[in-house]
């Protein structure tokens, strides 16, 4: 092959990949542009699935359907609460793990890790069958555990992710120069621990939020975001939901951008110095 | 000094405590207890005893062996199908990304953080009979005139592959990124052709990513069962469908909890075997 074929074809090659890159984040994002369109979709029926015209009327009243208030702020309340549980004690193993050594790391690591690797069916299913055994009424707080259940393995993995990138030298540095194991624990520890401490508490708060499977099995009663959608899926689902999920999509991007800014600020004031 | 150590010693056990027994109390007690569940026998109105009743096994599987086989089918074409899709994502962004790369990575993360149940509902309007899709399919001759893609199988493989994408496409980005470009260049000096080397080298030492991406997609693709109710009908369901609707809504909770456990039991199988060639390590990182 001439070396001006081969470079064309090498440049070509990369066009194609390129090309693939940005079909595969097209295809990634198809149903979020569905979604937020067809939250002004001005549907007359009960059903959401064909445009019919823009309107802003779902906007101006994002709560005005039956119920759907009422499992929005149930489904914030077990996500704060569950979140808050799972980073504590998440925090604790992880903190255990990595800079512990001791008899039955390696098993144990492997246990938190299980409840990743089980079809949330199973999850779910499993600790109904608990609760109808021990005659337990399922309802918030049934919710709440099973929730802590799976977001503490997310957690660990989270925070042992940032724990193994992080410098133990500033630790080692600040008790060089006085300090004592409990205030180095104190005043080092937790700023290092913040930005893993974040992430993990951002994506407890949004599996939590929005988990449906192991919800279904142990709510009782107890209405949540899901849950709501799932019921309504069968009648048409009110464009309302598409509005609030764009909401909270929006609500989390503003999130990530201001955590990279306070990181970004941090990074350039630790630089000044 | 010699308490001192010991109390030192004691640390790690103290920190893992509380979460250990969360998740010994309500993961693994409970899994235990589906076994338990599964060998009891009697109605929800008489209460149920146990009376090691090994038939709800060999009944689940006899009835149901449809439902498993199809779950198996549609978790490895959807595993397959996230696979050929995201490794030129993944390897586009690991190697010719430049500084937009966590944008990028960001930018595969952010469609799910809109609800599941959401987006899955958004795949509804897209394959509706008047969506854009089957019309464009019909025109270009890929679908008959009365031809449709919801409530068919396509529609839900189409609907598991999206909804697990980033499980496979961050564990591939993730080994991708870790190659040093020099073993690729080494490979081509020594006159390797371009595929020689993609073939012999990138490949080889993205594996580790390959498989857990796989094992990732395929574990929560096998037990799905809303792909399946929201975007097929009742011959796609899957045995997701079956263990929920036993526990939920038939209540007959000896088979529900013998599928279930035999479900758990396959998959625990499968990931003993994949920690013991590749190691938990590796499956454990890609999971962030």
């Amino acid at each position: 092959m001439s070396a001006a074929l081969s470079r064309a074809w090498a440049s070509s090659r990369n066009t194609l990949l390129g090309a693939w890159a940005v079909g595969a984040l097209l295809y990634l994002f198809l149903p979020i542009f569905i979604v937020v369109l067809f939250s002004f979709n001005d549907n007359q029926g009960r059903f959401n699935f064909t445009w019919e015209g823009f309107t802003l009327r779902h906007w101006k009243d994002p709560f005005g359907v039956q119920g759907l208030s009422e499992a929005v702020v149930n489904s914030i309340q077990l996500a704060a609460v569950s979140t808050v549980i799972a980073l504590v004690l998440g925090t604790m193993m992880a903190l255990a793990l990595i800079r512990h050594r001791f008899r039955g790391r390696g098993p144990t690591d492997f246990f938190v890790f299980l409840p990743l690797a089980t079809p949330e069916v199973v999850l779910g299913a499993a600790l109904l069958g608990l609760f109808l055994t021990l005659n337990v009424a399922t309802g918030f707080w049934t919710i709440v555990i099973a929730h802590v259940m799976f977001n503490v393995s997310y957690v660990v993995v989270t925070i042992k992710a940032r724990l193994e990138g992080m410098d133990t030298h500033l630790e080692e540095a600040a008790q060089d120069l006085g300090a004592n194991g409990l205030t180095t624990f104190w005043k080092v520890t937790p700023p290092l621990l913040a930005p893993g401490l974040a992430a993990a508490g951002l994506l407890a708060f949004a599996l939590s939020f929005d988990d449906f499977v192991i919800t279904n099995f142990n709510a009782g009663s107890t209405s949540t975001f899901p849950l709501f959608i799932w019921g309504a899926a069968r009648q048409g689902v009110p464009p309302q939901v598409n509005v609030l999920a764009t909401m909270l999509l929006f609500a989390v991007l503003a999130l990530m951008a201001v955590n990279v800014a306070f990181q970004r600020g941090r990074a350039r004031r630790l630089l000044a110095r | 000094m010699g308490s001192l150590r010991g109390r030192r010693r004691l640390v790690p056990y103290l920190l893992l405590a509380p979460g250990i027994a969360w998740l010994v109390v309500f993961f693994a007690v409970p899994t235990l207890n589906q076994l338990y569940v599964s060998l009891q026998e009697g109605t929800l109105e008489e209460g149920y005893t146990f009376t090691w009743n090994w038939s709800s096994y060999s009944g689940a599987f006899d009835t149901y062996r449809e439902q498993f086989l199809r779950s198996i089918g549609y978790a490895a074409t959807a595993t397959v199908l996230a696979l050929v899709i995201s490794f030129p994502l993944a390897y586009f962004i690991a190697f010719k990304a430049g500084r937009w790369r966590n944008f990028l990575l960001l930018l595969i993360v952010v469609p799910f953080f809109t609800s599941y149940l959401v987006r899955t509902i958004a795949w509804q309007t897209i394959l509706s009979d008047d969506g854009f899709v089957v019309s464009a399919l019909q025109t270009v001759g890929l679908l008959g005139e009365d031809g449709r893609l919801l409530a068919t199988r396509t529609a839900v493989i189409a609907g598991i592959t999206y909804n697990f994408l980033p499980f496979m496409a961050l564990p591939l980005y993730v080994s991708l990124e870790k190659i040093d470009g020099r073993l690729i260049e080494a490979a081509t000096d020594l006159y390797a052709s371009r595929a020689a080397a993609f073939r012999r080298v990138t490949v080889p030492l993205a594996l580790p990513g390959i498989f857990a991406g796989s094992l990732l997609t395929f574990i929560p693709a096998v037990g799905d069962f809303i792909n399946a109710q929201l975007l097929g009908t009742s011959r796609q369901y899957m045995i997701g469908n079956v263990i929920q609707s036993k526990f939920l809504v038939i209540t007959d909770y000896p088979v529900a909890a013998a599928l279930s456990f035999l479900l758990t039991l396959a998959l625990l199988v499968a990931i003993v075997v994949y920690a013991r060639a590749l190691g938990t390590r590796t499956l454990t990182q890609a999971a962030v």
